[in-house]
């Protein structure tokens, strides 16, 4: 048994202490929104913020993750309103098959927090997800329109 | 080498297909004879009256369009509800879609036509019959509309989901008049719009799709939860054609969550339970002893060897020939010959494969994401062995597709695994390394370029001898005319909708068919992935072989295939081919025609120390035809790049003792957003035709690239992938 604060909320969840936090948000606190796509945290589809930062969490175990603020692709959105990284995701639209994007906004949300202004440089250098379909033309525009949003 | 030809044919497939081709022979039929209604309403599911079979309109006006193809990311789910829209005359922004399932397909005599979405088809193939279902839904709700006001139908109009009596300008709306539409006979025959007129269509529309992509809600076959389900975590037999010989259950009993451990087929086993990380964890722990079979002496060198010795003479199969090459090229001035090859791709979508199964006594469902609805429901019949009446698939969005959604192992496995616990849905799933080790790989192939040249340095003669495997002969034999696979010729053929763009005095292009056990698929794009990097590589190679400029002396053999030069032009001049290129940077063209379209990529790049690629900058023209949403059109050929240049750099898989060796993104790399080049779109729709647009563009990325690699430095690249030639992106 595990205590997890995901997405503001405190839940309990019957888990082993080394589970990847990957497979408790997903099936036990139920939230899909976070992708499993290779479990050795090189693909980034999994990426959720932990403490805000930008963590693959296939990589992550829970015990790893017990007292800290999770906050997965469904939390992201605050006071009904999306968060612009969301928004410009809309305003270019960015996704294909769309399965890698809730992790590619995540690291996307991180790297906008620790550098709000990023060069092309920044983003080569920190987004480091895969995308299968290819839409990185769109996610580099729509990182700079959510910079300057 | 015996052992060679020895293949494991699934036997699920030859089914699957059989439904498979129907629907697309049956296609233009299928076009003239959709249903569109009848007399009395057929109601959705919330009770809302359906106008015909791809339209119902729900009281508040709310239209949803039935989308029987799948999405995979190519866009076909806004396109063809463009085009519906487009004739239907609806408001836009009340769109919404919902796939319609293979069952009720089947059930109401396949209304929807074909549900299968590979090839590049899922406009072109559709488009005259949905345009056709909007249009008539158009002239019902016109007619509901007359009726109630007493007035000659030819008087209203319908525009933007409203109805207007033009005489005394009444108006009402869709949403009022549909209930009465539904129940009218619908019209004989419908006149189309001339593209030129559309509104909607042709126009870059947002996806319908993504505001739920992006705050998590999209349900993917992966996120499927139904109450009491379980989850399964399955290992098939590493080598294809060999069997799992026992397993120790004892030995995982007492794991946390294991329900049960189940043999799937004769060569799979899988374990049940409460979580999918249980049932993986446990399955990880299984001592499970295989029977790999004769199949676990093949190697990679061993196949390589056996392809190479179909490069010269023997038997072959000839998909294109003029004139006589063999005199042609004894008599040449000058010869140029090349040995190319092209490996194994895996499709390697981000979501890995799964399905979710239901069975019980009389009833077999399942949930997954599918490039054919169709085929995987032939799946369930089979698997489950109950009529189509019991049975049915229900199709979610897909994560990714690629052409390997179209196969239907994954969904034969679901429900052999929940035939095992009736009355319990059972998600299953594959790792990432079940995915890649157990793959539908782009086939392995070599190829043997010979030409000759007169003494004014004039292409006299070409042969081009293709030695390797068959997708058909595996996955749809029933596609084989005499033996010869067509389709081993996309791109080379001289007619069709992948033609050869090159006209030359003495041609002659064969297929040297060998089949490996590894079990070949459609990887985006198919054959003209290693068709046109032979072709393309090898235009470049003559043209430098002669002095002469590539375009130039690719211009001179295409002038019978102006389509193909168009686009080819197109890029050059965008390019800046014939000017001086910056300092240090290098430029290489290519052409091709898949699914279609004609397309073409002029690539620029600079390299350091001969290994370090940094791929600057990519032009792609696109001729299609007609273009149902250029935004779209420009995001799958970047995203082309991205799979073609991926297959070039990193891709490739090899076999050991009979397996596939790479197993997860760390040994089947995938480029990433600083490898991206900019790529600078061109849709240049010429009208007249429907190409597809989510496959061809790949096929044009690799040659390109390698062609501006040899204008850098030197050195011609003749084998994929890059990697084991230790050159890396920069």
């Amino acid at each position: 048994m595990a205590n997890l604060t995901i997405n503001g909320k405190s839940i309990d969840i019957d888990v082993e202490a080394d589970t990847p936090l990957l497979w408790a948000i997903r099936e036990n606190a139920g939230l899909t929104g976070t992708k499993y796509g290779c479990g050795i945290a090189q693909c980034g589809a999994c990426t959720v913020h932990i403490d805000g930062e930008a963590m693959r969490s296939c990589g992550v175990m829970v015990s790893d993750a017990v007292g800290k603020q999770i906050t997965t692709i469904e939390g992201l959105a605050g006071n009904g309103a999306l968060h612009k990284v969301q928004q410009a995701w809309i305003n270019n639209d960015v996704p294909q098959c769309g399965y890698c994007q809730s992790g590619m906004i995540m690291a996307v949300a991180a790297l906008l927090k620790d550098k709000p202004k990023p060069t092309d440089q920044d983003i080569d250098d920190a987004i480091t997800n895969i995308c299968r379909c290819g839409t990185f033309q769109q996610v580099r525009e729509a990182i700079h329109a959510a910079a300057n949003a | 080498m015996n052992h060679m030809p020895k293949l494991n044919l699934p036997t699920m497939n030859r089914r699957a297909f059989v439904i498979g081709t129907a629907a697309v022979g049956s296609g233009l039929a299928l076009g003239l004879d959709i249903p569109f209604g009848g007399p009395a309403a057929v109601r959705a599911a919330d009770g809302s009256p359906e106008v015909n079979a791809w339209v119902v309109i729900q009281p508040d006006d709310t239209v949803v369009i039935r989308i029987a193809r799948s999405e995979m990311g190519q866009g076909t789910l806004t396109g063809l509800a463009q085009l519906v829209a487009e004739e239907l005359e609806c408001d836009w922004s009340k769109v919404t879609t919902e796939f319609p399932s293979p069952g009720q397909n089947v059930a109401r005599k396949r209304v929807w036509g074909d549900f299968s979405t590979g090839g590049s088809r899922g406009i072109r193939t559709s488009q005259d019959y949905v345009r056709k279902g909007g249009a008539a839904a158009r002239v019902m709700l016109i007619e509901a509309a007359a009726n109630e006001w007493k007035v000659p139908a030819a008087e209203c109009i319908a525009a933007n989901s409203v109805i207007t009596h033009q005489p005394s300008g009444k108006t009402t709306t869709f949403g009022k008049v549909a209930e009465a539409a539904a129940k009218l006979t619908p019209p004989a025959d419908v006149k189309l719009k001339d593209p030129k007129d559309w509104k909607l269509a042709g126009k870059g529309l947002k996806r319908l799709d993504t505001p739920d992509k992006v705050v998590g809600k999209t349900v993917y076959g992966i996120d499927v939860k139904l109450p009491g389900m379980l989850n399964a975590a399955i290992k098939d037999c590493p080598v294809t054609g060999g069997r799992l010989k026992s397993y120790d259950e004892a030995k995982i009993a007492g794991m946390k969550g294991v329900k049960k451990v189940v043999k799937v087929g004769d060569t799979a086993v899988a374990v049940v339970a409460d979580t999918f990380w249980h049932a993986k964890t446990a399955l990880d722990a299984l001592p499970i002893v295989w029977d790999e079979g004769e199949n676990a002496k093949v190697s990679s060198a061993s196949i390589a060897k056996w392809l190479s010795e179909g490069l010269e003479g023997g038997q072959a199969y000839v998909g294109n020939s003029n004139g006589d090459v063999n005199t042609a090229l004894a008599g040449a001035v000058k010869k140029v010959e090349a040995v190319y090859s092209y490996p194994y791709q895996n499709h390697a979508a981000m979501e890995p494969l799964n399905a979710t199964a239901l069975y019980t006594q009389d009833k077999c469902e399942v949930w997954c994401g599918t490039q054919n609805g169709e085929a995987a429901f032939a799946a369930v019949l089979e698997a489950s062995e109950l009529p189509a009446d019991k049975c049915d698939v229900h199709k979610l969005m897909l994560g990714g597709g690629f052409g390997r959604r179209g196969q239907t192992d994954y969904v034969r496995q679901a429900v052999l695994i929940a035939k095992q616990m009736p009355g319990t849905p059972i998600k299953l799933l594959w790792t990432r390394e079940e995915d890649m080790t157990h793959g539908r790989y782009h086939p392995i192939t070599q190829c043997k370029m010979t030409a000759g040249f007169d003494a004014d340095n004039n292409l006299t003669a070409l042969h081009m001898r293709v030695s390797g495997q068959s997708i058909q002969f595996t996955l749809r034999p029933e596609g084989l005319i005499n033996g010869m696979d067509p389709s081993t010729f996309q791109g080379l053929a001289p007619k069709g909708d992948a033609t050869f763009g090159y006209s030359v005095p003495n041609l002659l292009i064969d297929h040297s068919m060998r089949n490996p056990h590894i079990i070949p698929g459609f990887w985006r794009g198919v054959n003209v992935n290693h068709n046109a990097l032979y072709v393309e590589s090898f235009m470049d190679e003559m043209a430098h072989a002669v002095s002469q400029d590539p375009l130039e002396f690719r211009r001179k053999l295409m002038k019978d295939h102006p389509k193909n030069l168009a686009v080819l032009e197109a890029v050059a001049e965008k390019i800046g081919w014939g000017k001086p290129a910056p300092q240090g940077v290098y430029r290489g063209l290519a052409q091709y025609m898949g699914f279609g379209s004609y397309v073409a990529a002029a690539a620029e790049i600079s390299v350091t120390d001969g290994s370090k690629v940094k791929v600057l900058r990519i032009v792609a023209a696109t001729d299609p035809g007609y273009a149902v949403n250029p935004a779209q059109i420009e995001r799958q050929v970047a995203g082309s790049f991205v799979y073609g240049l991926t297959g070039l750099f990193y891709g490739g898989c090899t076999v050991k003792d009979g397996a596939i060796e790479q197993t997860n993104f760390d040994t089947y790399n995938s480029m990433r957003i600083n490898e991206m080049p900019k790529v600078e779109a061109i849709v240049m729709p010429s009208g007249g035709f429907w190409g597809g647009v989510g496959e061809p563009t790949i096929c044009v990325a690799a040659p390109a690239v390698l062609n501006a690699y040899f204008a850098a430095t030197g050195k011609r690249i003749r084998s994929v992938p890059l990697r084991d030639q230790n050159i890396t992106f920069a």
